[in-house]
């Protein structure tokens, strides 16, 4: 058996190359995180969107805390609720509060027996419709024009509803090109929410994870995958997180004859409008958005931790309140704003969400 | 020779040749012709401009082949200027590729990014240390399961089974196994990891599982293929000698097929180890060096490439960067893989007479 | 596990030699345990296949036999109705890369075996078999940043000046992430096992034919035609089909390329393509859960059955060959 010693050679040196090799930027309490040593981990999945604010999050953690790691997955919001609700991961990133019949008592493996969970909105992000038209820098759309070219009603650059809305600018006689999400997301229903409550008349189809197959359109998978289909593309339109469309042109949105930039304020403020969903714990904090009030830039993500109320194992509850603390402090959400983009939580809603999360035991 | 015909005379069997120095000077004529025609018609196309040139070359050759030499030549000429065409077309994706992975790749390919992993890291920096050990240890754990499996499955296939009920049955299945769609393998493990080790089980040994689901049937083929061409009469002088079968096969028979088997193996792994589907799903993902299979989510190379693709922050190019200096690993250590394969094959060639 | 006599002279002509069975004797623990192994190992292969069919099979069947209206409250809609546009994209996008990549891996193949100077056939072929190694994330990565950019003046030129003919008609997409672009890039990938098939059964040509041929004074393309082809052709179609069982299942590079929807149509350079099976799996599990998760595996089952079919014919093929073969 010749083969034997050969593929026990092998093995020998990657191990040897494994054991050597603890990343030079670990110090030795992260290397040692795998060991079941003194060293803890906490896990959470969830939303892709959260992704950018999550790394600088926990990057910021476990520097000051150095002997814990903190695994973010972004498996998306859907595959954070299962998991979250099987007791696979210690908390959910999602970008919908859990619904009331997925609440209550019991339903989660990795809370105690009488804790429910408690949704607290940790990430707000404008969603900006992105487009890349030759020669053009900047674009002005009322949500009926959006829902339009969308839902495949209007098909060229110089159709007569985006003229409007544009005096002097010069309108190529091109295709659009829209792009939607092709995979679920969160993302796709904040949007078809958005453009079912401002312009239901021509958007007909109810908020969906799934873009409504039957508006047509160019489908690319992710955010990246809409952000480069839309940059390298040409006369392309699409909708996307605005932190991740750093270099393309962001449309304003006309709501109520105002322009209105996808911009931090004009996200963060929709939280003031909206109120909490009614006959739940005073700690939960699931919103029903309100897209329509007065300045308020409509087309927002909110993105949501699921904690337990109690955790089984109270050294995991500790773990979750001290990173959730950090993330709804004020330190948490200003660097999540410069990291990726995203809109802090305003001074009023912190100082719930650190209530709530100081109740986590 | 008095039955050579007149027809036949030595001056009539090269005549009707086109000269040599056609073939260059209609590739240059040619060339040029479709940048002209292509800087007219499309704006100066690159790739139109080629793909004229190589029209106007075929009708051109085929025109003067036709007059000069006739209709067989011309045939004969066709056929050829399509065959190289297709062999150039073919080196087309492959230079691309290999040319994007390098000129790209190279940006982030030093040091930091070998010795580093993404712990603590937000934007710029970091590395794929994680990645690296992680694509080891999967790819390892996964060998050590699937060559043992494989290699005394292909023992059976080629040296008890005959042709029995149960080896064409494992010889049909291993065909259809061959053709399990990545994806469903890593569903496979994820599932089955749930049901043993409790829901949402994500962690190397998960991956490694996945992984071999899709090696073993690649290392039973080429084993078996291996072993077969060990000659009988090896076998039978071992039998002559009153050697008893299994020790023949251990003895005689692998050591003989060793090389062919190391190196069917090495391709196997080289297979497998850029897989990114099932790993997404079975071995998960993390930031950090994790040297444990079997606790906590792994990350592995692909995975990585594929996640600074997909998920980037708000620094886009620092994620790009490391995403293409990740395909660059990734296709340097499958082509190490490769040509360790090849050289064992080679330097063990001769197969009898050992 | 005990050898007869006689099971021993059924094994094939041409199969291992087998030791005489009084001779070595049949009560070593060694031979016992050896041969318990390996049979072991082939039985486990069998389990595990079974295992992975019968967890499809299990987790998939919720999707399978749930209440149509249940499905299309909690899932994607009714089964049948949902996969079959994937299952076209599947097989669509794998049809449309092999029609790309066969011909030009025939060229290859044919290159290597029979036109290339035997010093440069050798580092040819291993330079085309590199393409086989290269990681599908890596050509998804080329395909959606480097090659969908690069192809899409050609296609708004295709659909400006050949929207006559009908793959080339509709609205042009403006990102060239469409089916053909998946389907150069899926060639690609097919395009080293197809070629590497082909050339061994070329260079597996009787050499006596061919140099007949020659002799007869055929020129070197109709030696190939007489002699090469005829003799390669079920070589080829199996080739074809390994390949075709290799692009249906493609999973990352096509989830990373192409801009698929639910769509059935075989208009080449528009924005709605089919999606394929393995890329709508890869893309929509994240956020699946319940039914939906159930009706995903479901899918994957459909495509594993697709591929089981292909390999079985490719088989069937292989197997008939050998029977001539044999004849010869």
């Amino acid at each position: 058996m010749k083969i034997k010693p050969f593929a026990a050679a092998a093995l020998v040196t990657a191990t040897a190359l494994a054991f050597a090799g603890c990343a030079s930027n670990e110090t030795s309490a992260a290397g040692s995180t795998s060991a079941s040593g003194g060293s803890q981990t906490l896990t959470g999945v969830g939303s892709s969107a959260q992704k950018a604010a999550q790394e600088k999050w926990v990057a910021t953690f476990q520097t000051a805390n150095p002997a814990i790691t903190v695994n973010y997955s972004p498996d998306g919001s859907g595959a954070g609720r299962t998991q979250f609700i099987a007791g696979a991961a210690n908390f959910a990133g999602s970008d919908r509060p859990l619904k009331d019949e997925e609440m209550g008592a019991g339903t989660f493996a990795g809370c105690a027996a009488d804790s429910s969970a408690l949704n607290l909105p940790v990430y707000i992000s404008p969603i900006a419709v992105i487009f890349n038209v030759d020669g053009v820098k900047d674009l002005t759309f009322d949500t009926d024009t959006i829902a339009g070219i969308f839902s495949g009603k209007i098909t060229k650059w110089n159709d007569a509803a985006i003229a409007k809305t544009n005096p002097g600018v010069t309108l190529p006689d091109a295709n659009i090109t829209a792009v939607h999400r092709g995979d679920d997301s969160g993302t796709t229903n904040n949007f078809t929410d958005t453009l079912n409550k401002t312009s239901p008349t021509v958007w007909t189809q109810p908020a969906a994870d799934t873009f409504p197959a039957d508006f047509g359109g160019e489908a690319a998978s992710g955010t990246s995958g809409v952000i480069q289909a839309v940059s390298g593309g040409s006369n392309t339109i699409g909708y996307a997180d605005a932190s991740a469309a750093k270099d393309l042109g962001k449309a304003s949105i006309l709501v109520n004859g105002k322009a209105l930039q996808p911009t931090a304020e004009a996200a963060a403020s929709i939280l003031d409008h909206s109120k909490t969903v009614a006959g739940r714990d005073a700690n939960d904090l699931a919103y029903t958005l309100d897209r329509t009030s007065e300045g308020v830039y409509p087309a927002v993500l909110v993105s949501y931790a699921i904690v337990c109320q109690t955790y089984k194992d109270a050294a995991v509850g500790a773990l979750v309140r001290d990173y959730l603390g950090y993330i709804a402090s004020a330190d948490g959400q200003s660097a999540a704003a410069t990291a990726a983009g995203s809109a802090p939580l305003s001074t009023a809603l912190q100082a719930k969400v650190k209530t709530a999360v100081a109740s986590i035991k | 020779m008095a039955t050579l015909s007149p027809t036949l005379a030595s001056g009539d069997l090269t005549s009707g040749r086109l000269p040599k120095f056609t073939v260059p000077v209609a590739i240059v004529a040619s060339l040029a012709l479709g940048y002209v025609l292509a800087s007219v018609l499309g704006g100066g196309n690159l790739a139109l401009a080629t793909l004229l040139a190589f029209v106007i070359y075929l009708v051109g050759i085929e025109i003067a082949a036709r007059i000069v030499e006739g209709a067989r030549q011309a045939s004969d000429h066709r056929a050829r200027n399509l065959i190289v065409g297709a062999f150039v077309l073919a080196l087309v994706p492959l230079g691309s590729v290999s040319w994007e992975a390098i000129s790209k790749g190279l940006a982030r390919f030093d040091a930091t990014y070998f010795s580093n992993s993404m712990r603590n890291v937000v934007g710029e920096g970091g590395g794929a240390a994680h990645a690296i050990y992680g694509t080891l240890w999967v790819t390892g754990m996964a060998s050590l399961i699937s060559v043992p499996i494989g290699l005394m499955t292909a023992i059976y296939l080629a040296e008890y089974g005959g042709r029995n009920r149960l080896s064409k049955a494992i010889t049909f299945f291993v065909d259809v196994m061959t053709g399990v769609p990545s994806i469903v393998a890593g569903l496979f493990a994820y599932a089955l990891m749930s049901l043993v080790f409790g829901p949402g089980t994500k962690n190397g040994f998960s991956g490694a599982i996945a992984l071999s689901v899709l090696m073993i049937p690649v290392v039973v083929r080429s084993c078996e293929e291996l072993l077969r061409l060990v000659p009988n009469e090896l076998r039978e002088a071992s039998y002559a000698l009153g050697v008893p079968k299994w020790v023949t096969i251990v003895r005689v028979v692998i050591p003989t097929a060793v090389s062919g088997l190391v190196s069917g193996i090495i391709l196997a792994v080289a297979r497998v180890i850029g897989e990114t589907a099932p790993l997404l799903i079975a071995a998960g993902f993390t930031a950090s060096v994790n040297n444990n299979l079997f606790a906590n989510p792994m990350m592995t190379l692909p995975v990585f490439v594929y996640d600074s693709y997909a998920h980037p922050g708000t620094d886009i190019q620092a994620y790009t960067d490391r995403a293409w200096a990740g395909a660059l690993t990734l296709i340097l250590i499958v082509m190490v893989l490769n040509l360790v394969g090849r050289l064992i094959a080679r330097r063990f060639a001769p197969k009898t007479g050992r | 596990m005990t050898d007869t006599p006689t099971g021993q002279q059924d094994t094939a002509v041409g199969g291992p030699a087998q030791p005489v069975a009084g001779l070595t004797g049949r009560r070593r623990p060694g031979e016992a345990v050896f041969r318990g192994v390996a049979t072991g190992a082939g039985i486990l292969i069998l389990l595990i296949l079974m295992l992975v069919a019968g967890f499809l099979v299990f987790q998939g069947s919720p999707a399978l036999f749930a209440d149509p209206a249940k499905l299309a409250s909690q899932g994607y809609g009714e089964f049948a109705a949902w996969v079959l546009p994937y299952a076209f994209g599947t097989v669509w996008a794998a049809v449309l890369a092999l029609a790309l990549a066969v011909p030009v891996a025939i060229g290859i193949a044919l290159f290597i075996s029979h036109y290339a100077p035997r010093r440069l056939a050798q580092p040819l072929g291993y330079v085309i078999d590199l393409l086989a190694a290269v990681p599908s994330v890596v050509f998804g990565l080329w395909g959606s940043l480097v090659l969908a950019p690069a192809v899409f003046p050609l296609y708004k030129w295709l659909n400006e000046n050949m929207g006559w003919f009908p793959l080339f008609s509709g609205r042009y997409s403006g990102t060239g992430r469409t089916i053909l672009t998946a389907a150069i890039v899926l060639a690609t990938m097919v395009l080293p096992i197809v070629t590497s098939l082909c050339r061994e059964v070329f260079l597996q040509a009787p050499r006596l034919h061919e140099e007949a041929a020659l002799a007869l004074g055929a020129t070197r393309w109709e030696m190939i035609k007489m002699a090469v082809l005829p003799f390669a052709r079920p070589g080829i179609i199996a080739a074809v089909m390994l390949g075709l069982g290799r692009a249906l299942g493609e999973t990352m590079a096509v989830t990373m390329v192409l801009s698929g929807t639910r769509n059935i149509t075989f208009l080449l350079l528009t924005s709605e393509n089919p999606n394929t099976i393995a890329a709508t799996i890869a893309q929509n599990f994240p956020e699946a859960s319940g039914l939906k998760t159930s009706q995903l595996i479901a899918a994957g089952l459909v495509l594993f059955l697709i591929t089981l079919v292909v390999n079985m014919i490719a088989r069937w093929i292989v197997a008939r060959r050998a029977e001539y073969s044999g004849a010869n």
